[in-house]
């Protein structure tokens, strides 16, 4: 019976989608999030210090078609995160917008955003903190459903969360315990529970498998291809691991210092990537093909973003810098083949294609 | 018989816990070589940092070791008494921690933890530790060292830390450094100069290292031997090549398919059903059996005995079939 109407409403849903289709379920523009970080009033006054503003997004423009998975790439401190709390109005953004199939949802009220967060949900890196230790799990998952209002009686509550249980990879007995009771990578699957709980179409997700062993981070990833082929869902993936990024993303976007040096096709990213930092980030991963070559460390390391540099805010590491990149901003400009590449060692075409000069080896990723 | 830098046999560790006793390191025996860096791989809750700390003799209570042996340069130090572990500490034994804010102290410069550890060990005078300490800072690639041994440990970042904790491993060219999870709490960039700074000193000064690390890829790049841990137990120890291409041990092998790689999108990727065995809750014979693809008959009755199979040594009883059948 309420199989029946699920599935009616999700008849209904793809009606809906299929009248106004949209080409991207999201697109940020100009997104920007400052932070401020100055010393309390009466110091600045007493000490004459002055204001000291965070640049956390500086300024990003990225869109997401529907059904895909975008990634987001960078170190601690690059403003990844905050992306995803930006776009799930954890955070309102200092300017620039956030829209959801065409409508800006940047700083809406709690009230215009209900719809909106039925359809937009979020899954945490740690699962150990995200989930409420004195709620059942019924009721964690319960929750959203209950929030919004998607289901008529208590038991087709009940019934909902059992299949969604299943549906992670779970019994629905699992129900009557307390996440304490769940290991890690089960945890984070009643973390993926909860997020499809209110049949979201769109799932932001904070570095999922960080907190987990690789083993149960490979069954944290199949879980959720699976549920994407699915159920249709696009995601907005946030990690520092390439070699995960490289595995679960259609496109991917690199980040350094709240900005992006480049966004380009998972493939393209991997087998011929431009900007000096994704290159360097790159030559950075372990090798497991044991090749023998040795690895030329990136050197330095992320300045601080209360200060970041002038012009590009790689070029006190990027080995190409030259008097333009120290003084003016770079933009991410077309390369032609469907990557956005921010570097005007690049536009102006002084960077080799070549691997980089310090290295004695051809990278893994250039030479397959 | 060959002279090992460090034996470990049959080393065996406890927690008496209210609920019984709980052997979290059962019957585990290595060793390692001079000049030798041992990786030893697992994830979490399989008792490779506790094999690690049993080694520093830096086991936390209730934790004790119940039997075997650990033997350091012919010298067995699993018995030894709190002074004399204290001596052996840093001046033969280096330990570099994962969290090198906690390992530093925040109240005490770097400078003064450089020679505070080299003053203790040797016999040099404050002046010359000093020296000795500017010397490992730059050896660490600190920049200006002259400056930066005055400075405090917040005022360094944390690949900075990292370099200074190495710093301090080495300060007095201990035989054997054991790095528990050297580079877990640093990004991917600082992880490589990180990873390329402790090979570098370590090929220099002919330090052997035991690495513990849940990170395979940190492993084939640094390590010249394996040895892979599952529930308290060693699967399976060999030369890392060997390990990496060729895994014998059915949990190798799943955990080596389960780890995403460049090149290889949109293939699933292997997958090890279920987690590890709860410590109360060991399954008789192989600890691996209910996860096992592989497992038969024996596998749930007997614990398996280490074969040698082309030089890497395998907890597993499917070798032993073969034996037989040749």
């Amino acid at each position: 019976m309420s199989d029946a109407m699920t599935s009616d409403k999700m008849v209904a849903r793809e009606k809906a989608e299929a009248k106004v289709p949209f080409e991207t379920i999201l697109e940020v523009k100009g997104l920007k999030r400052y932070f401020d970080v100055s010393a309390p009033w009466l110091n600045r006054v007493l000490e004459g210090a002055p204001k000291q503003i965070l640049k956390a997004v500086d300024g990003i423009d990225f869109a997401i078609k529907p059904g895909e998975t975008f990634s987001l790439v960078g170190e601690s401190g690059c403003g990844k995160s905050t992306v995803a709390k930006l776009i799930v109005g954890l955070h309102g953004p200092s300017s620039g917008s956030i829209e959801f199939e065409g409508m800006d949802i940047a700083g809406r009220s709690r009230k215009e955003m209900a719809p909106i967060r039925r359809r937009l949900q979020m899954i945490f890196q740690d699962p150990y903190a995200s989930l409420n230790p004195r709620w059942k799990v019924r009721d964690i998952i319960a929750e959203p459903i209950r929030a919004f209002d998607l289901a008529d009686s208590p038991d087709e509550v009940l019934e909902r969360v059992g299949r969604l249980l299943t549906q992670v990879g779970l019994a629905p007995a699992d129900g009557d315990k307390y996440p304490h009771e769940f290991s890690g990578g089960q945890r984070q699957r009643l973390s993926i529970a909860r997020a499809l709980a209110s049949e979201p179409d769109f799932l932001v997700c904070d570095e999922p498998t960080s907190a987990l062993d690789v083993s149960v981070q490979a069954q944290i990833l199949n879980l959720m291809r699976d549920l994407q082929k699915e159920l249709g869902l696009t995601y907005l993936f946030i990690s520092h691991n390439l070699a995960v990024v490289c595995h679960v993303s259609d496109r991917v976007g690199v980040m350094y210092l709240g900005r992006l040096a480049e966004v380009a096709p998972t493939d393209l990213l991997f087998s011929k990537p431009r900007h000096p930092y994704t290159r360097l980030l790159l030559d950075t991963i372990p090798d497991l093909e044991m090749s023998g070559r040795e690895r030329m460390p990136v050197a330095g390391e992320v300045p601080n973003p209360i200060n970041p540099p002038d012009g590009c805010a790689f070029h006190p590491r990027c080995p190409f810098a030259n008097d333009r990149c120290r003084s003016e901003r770079p933009d991410p400009r077309p390369t032609g083949d469907g990557a956005l590449v921010a570097c005007h060692g690049i536009e102006e075409g002084r960077i080799p294609d070549a691997p980089i000069i310090s290295k004695p080896a051809v990278p893994e990723g250039l030479s397959a | 018989m060959s002279k090992h830098l460090l034996e470990v046999k049959n080393l065996r560790i406890e927690f008496p816990t209210r609920r019984g006793l709980l052997t979290a390191i059962d019957d585990v025996s290595f060793h390692i070589d001079e000049g030798e860096v041992l990786g030893v791989v697992g994830e979490s809750g399989a008792g490779k940092s506790l094999t690690g700390a049993a080694i520093i003799g830096l086991l936390e209570p209730p934790g004790r070791v119940a039997g075997g042996e650990i033997i350091m340069n012919g010298r067995r130090i699993d018995n030894l008494g709190y002074e004399e572990m204290r001596k052996i500490r840093g001046r033969e034994i280096g330990a570099i921690f994962q969290d090198p804010l906690t390992s530093l102290n925040p109240l005490y410069t770097v400078g003064r933890q450089l020679t505070e550890t080299i003053m203790t060990h040797t016999d040099m005078t404050p002046t010359k530790a000093r020296e000795r300490a500017i010397e490992l800072l730059t050896e660490v690639g600190i920049p200006a060292p002259e400056k930066r041994v005055d400075q405090y440990p917040h005022q360094f970042s944390g690949g900075m830390r990292q370099r200074v904790v190495i710093a301090l491993a080495l300060c007095v060219n201990p035989k054997l450094v054991v790095a528990d999870e050297p580079t877990t709490a640093l990004d991917v960039s600082i992880q490589a100069q990180i990873i390329a700074l402790l090979k570098k000193l370590c090929r220099d000064h002919g330090t052997a290292v035991m690495l513990v690390t849940h990170d395979m890829g940190v492993i084939a790049e640094t390590a010249d031997r394996v040895a892979v841990m599952y529930a308290g137990r060693i699967a399976e120890v060999g030369p890392v090549r060997q390990v990496v291409k060729q895994a014998k041990h059915p949990y190798t092998e799943g955990l080596m398919g389960s780890i995403p790689m460049i090149g290889h999108t949109g293939e699933k990727l292997q997958q090890i059903e279920g987690s590890m065995p709860r410590l109360t809750n060991i399954p008789t014979g192989c600890a691996f059996n209910p996860r096992c693809p592989k497992a038969f008959d024996r596998c749930f009755k007997e614990r398996p005995n280490t074969i040698d199979v082309d030089g890497t040594e395998v907890a597993c009883w499917l070798y032993d079939k073969e034996a037989a059948h040749v």
